[in-house]
């Protein structure tokens, strides 16, 4: 029977091809470009649409882009700690208090390791968060919106590298310092790091309906540098675990002096029974200084507000809530398995993965087996916890991601691979070079408990011959390997911006139906919109005008302005009247020390120009956003600082 | 019969991969790879030809006519992409005499491709991930190896021994530092 069928199978298929080989006008021949599988995997034809989004950082950009798979496309670059002129945040009144820290306006960041909400292990699509590495700050960005709403900055921290991965029901999102630091900070000798320095790991907890971030508190521990980390989940959900290395708590040539200890540590944090902690009262608080910066989508403003406090916990005073967990050399990624059951330490000097076992370190607790003591808190016995090594055969494994079939992939920094490997017999499947030298990678909800196992994308730090040549510097290179089957297939090659450290995916569908097209405008609660344009107009405060203007196409109401004068502060406060998805309209005056603004449909924005010189200056709409834009212009008369010119303003007249 | 049938198995994909590529003569010259994009072994960083940079550690070795054995046992072991990365990578570089000193039959023994494994430990048991001079290497008691063993360090009057094999000499390359070595360094057997 099986037979017959097998023999059916490959008439009907010599069938086909026979028939489509008699048609003149072919496939194969309007093929030609796609002349491969791998062609046809990626091809998203005109008008179609990608199956997944990817967000990948954009390291020293300081920002999050936004790609399709398995296309590569970019859609759009997010603005998180960096001034952005493509859209004016940062450069906006409204937006300039979101880059507000302890240290004055930072306008950049070292964006590092982005991670979606979570419910249930699952990616949830409500939000996306993002970590500076710099000036230590968390972000937030709204997926419906594809704008950061919110930035916390982290005190007694220093590189936030090993962030911001969130728990599995985003109740909580960590930022462990990568440098330890005097807490508080104070002026003392270099030399005497060791021992009176500590490295901060902060859970900042999220509030679930709007996700707004509070720190809940800071964990105090010894002076190592904190890596990378990821959460429990399933059985493990409650605990954190955290890379550390330099356990030799070098302050000087860290290539030598933090590879000397054969084996650093995995801390594993029981983050839940800290909670509780807190919760009863427990903790010490202490005086800090951090911003915290809210972008309101009904103002259109975002506010930073100073705080003064955050709750720090020593780990001896919470007994069974910290362990260390011996890990060879000197780790990188900390990566959890989908089922929570695995934690891999990824040894970046090493050849080998090491693999924890939850279940052998809970019994290993339990049994009180412990190897000693770091600063009073325990160390495990490393063959107590072991659940298996990946004798990979590659150099400088770095981080994993999963699949939902039990497969792992691993990248390999020096060896510039991906290894496909199986969790539990921890045997090497496959392996495939990655062009060049592969830091992260990335599978759709790859690090959470529902991956989605059809791409995996290697992201890589070095392009040489990648693409085009573009002078010394080039943008990074990634791959897309179709992983679907056993072996992996290299499928597809593109250029990322900046420098991705990470990235996060889901399904197209999570967020596709929901990301906004308009803000209302009869919700818009900005307090210097106009909701008509009769109600457009130009007051003055001293020195202060403020220019109440709205736009609709193809004109600014007002666009005649005259009694401005040589050192007054001019504020252009913008409505966008359009109702309309996808008409902005841009905002710029010659001579502004600023950026342009991008204006979205409902939203109100702020501009400041400060006119130095008499004359008569044009404003325009920078976008280009109907047959008319050419003519989407206006005057300011700027007159002498003592001219008596009054005020007025007009359209049409 | 079985047998005829798993020949008729075999001869059915043929006939129709025949009949595929009589049909598609329009695009005969292009290349059909049916599994992704297909990567020749002589591909990578090691593969790209550049003139301006400094020279990375593996052409340093491949331009010295006294590391002969050392090239042709890295292109044995396909570790050439390992060696032109960002590193950094100190390399310990036997010379030629130094291979010809081990028993006779060991080099041509390991340059067999069923003891590729065997020699890749061989090799990567030269690398250190790292660039350190001659006299910085000094302030080591041992090293960590690109094979997961460490190897020791001593110093006997003005020179430096590593893994019991004498520093010759030292060329600073772009990603990283090749020393070459007076002696093979053999990965210690057990650790």
């Amino acid at each position: 029977m099986k037979k017959y069928h097998y023999y059916m199978m490959a008439l009907i298929g010599v069938a086909m091809i026979i028939s489509s080989c008699g048609n003149g006008s072919n496939k194969s021949s309007s093929n030609g470009a796609l002349g491969s599988s791998a062609a046809e995997k990626v091809y998203v034809a005109p008008g179609q649409q990608d199956e997944f989004y990817a967000f990948l950082s954009g390291g020293y950009s300081g920002n999050l882009t936004v790609y399709g798979l398995p296309s590569g496309r970019m859609f759009k670059e997010i603005p998180v700690f960096s001034q952005f002129p493509t859209s004016g945040y940062g450069y906006s009144e409204e937006t300039k208090p979101m880059l507000n820290t302890s240290f004055g306006f930072v306008p950049w960041d070292d964006a590092h390791h982005p991670d979606i909400s979570q419910t249930n292990g699952e990616l949830d699509g409500r939000w996306i968060f993002i970590n500076g590495n710099n000036t230590p700050r968390v972000a937030r960005i709204n997926l419906s919106t594809f704008e950061t709403e919110e930035i916390i900055e982290v005190p007694n921290s220093a590189g936030n590298h090993s962030s911001s991965f969130i728990t599995e029901n985003t109740e909580y999102v960590v930022a462990g310092t990568r440098f330890s630091v005097p807490v508080p900070q104070k002026d003392m000798p270099i030399n005497e790091y060791k021992g009176n320095f500590k490295g901060a790991l902060t859970f900042i907890s999220v509030e679930q309906e709007h996700g707004n971030m509070d720190i809940k508190f800071q964990l105090l521990m010894p002076g190592f540098n904190y890596d990378l980390s990821h959460p429990g989940r399933g059985d493990s959900h409650g605990w954190f675990f955290f890379t550390t290395y330099n356990t030799e708590e070098a302050n000087s040539l860290m290539e030598v002096n933090s590879s000397q200890n054969d084996k650093d540590f995995i801390a594993a944090v029981n983050w839940k029974k800290i909670e509780e902690y807190v919760n009863n009262g427990g903790g010490t608080k202490m005086p800090a200084d951090y911003a915290h910066n809210v972008y309101d989508e009904g103002t259109h403003m975002g506010t930073s507000t100073m705080k003064k406090e955050v709750l720090t916990v020593d780990p001896l005073k919470v007994p069974g809530a910290v362990f260390f967990l011996p890990t060879p050399k000197s780790p990188h990624g900390c990566d959890v398995d989908p089922t929570g059951q695995y934690i891999i330490g990824n040894g970046k000097l090493s050849a080998d993965l090491t693999v924890h076992s939850f279940d052998k370190m809970i019994v290993a607790i339990e049994d009180e087996k412990f190897d000693g003591e770091a600063y009073g808190i325990p160390i495990l016995k490393f063959e107590d916890v072991l659940a298996g090594t990946v004798k990979s055969g590659g150099l400088g494994p770095l981080h994993t991601e999963f699949d939902e079939k039990g497969n792992a992939y691993t990248t390999f920094f020096i060896s510039s691979e991906v290894v496909k490997w199986k969790l539990g017999t921890w045997e090497v499947i496959d392996r495939k070079p990655t062009f060049y030298s592969v830091g992260h990678l990335m599978i759709p909800g790859g690090n959470s408990r529902k991956p989605f196992g059809k791409y995996v994308v290697a992201m890589n730090k070095i392009t040489k011959d990648r693409y085009l040549p573009t002078g010394p510097e080039m943008e990074h290179s990634a791959q897309i390997y179709d992983i679907s089957g056993e072996k992996m297939e290299l499928i597809y090659d593109f250029p990322t911006h900046g420098e991705p450290h990470y990235a996060a995916g889901c399904p197209a569908e999570l967020l596709a139906p929901k990301s906004k097209k308009i803000y209302r405008l009869d919700d818009n609660k900005h307090p210097y919109a106009v909701s008509n344009p009769s109600e457009a107009r130009v007051e003055r405060n001293g020195k202060e005008v403020h220019i109440y203007m709205s736009t609709i196409r193809s004109h600014f109401t007002p666009d005649n302005i005259e009694g401005v004068k040589v050192g007054d502060k001019v504020y252009f406060h913008i409505t966008n009247h359009e109702q309309d998805f996808d008409v902005p309209h841009g905002f710029s005056i010659i001579g502004q020390n600023t950026s342009e603004l991008l204006v979205m449909p409902g939203q109100t924005k702020t501009s400041i120009w400060e006119p130095k010189k008499v004359g008569v200056w044009p404003f325009y709409c920078t976008d280009f956003c109907s047959a008319l834009h050419q003519e989407m212009q206006g005057y300011v008369r700027v007159s002498p600082a003592n001219s008596d010119i009054e005020l007025s303003w007009s359209l049409g007249e | 019969m079985k047998t005829k049938e798993s020949t008729m198995k075999l001869f059915v994909p043929l006939l129709i991969l025949f009949m595929v590529t009589a049909c598609n003569t329009k695009t005969k010259t292009e290349p059909v790879s049916t599994i992704g994009v297909e990567v020749s072994k002589e591909q990578g960083q090691a593969f790209i030809q550049n003139d301006e940079s400094t020279p990375t550690v593996l052409s340093i070795a491949i331009n010295s006519p006294d590391h002969t054995t050392l090239v042709a046992a890295v292109q044995a072991a396909d570790l050439e992409n390992a060696l032109v990365n960002a590193g950094p990578l100190m390399v310990f570089a036997p010379t030629n005499e130094a291979f010809d000193a081990l028993p006779e039959g060991t080099v041509e023994n390991l340059l067999k491709p069923e003891n590729k494994d065997a020699l890749a430990n061989i090799l990567k048991h030269h690398v250190t991930p790292g660039k350190y001079d001659k006299e910085f290497l000094k302030k080591f008691k041992k090293l960590g190896q690109a094979n997961d063993q460490n190897t020791t360090v001593e110093v006997k009057d003005d020179d430096v021994y590593v893994g019991g094999a004498k520093i010759l000499a030292s060329v600073p390359a772009g990603n990283g530092i090749v020393h070459v070595v007076d002696k093979v360094i053999l990965p210690p057997s057990e650790e």
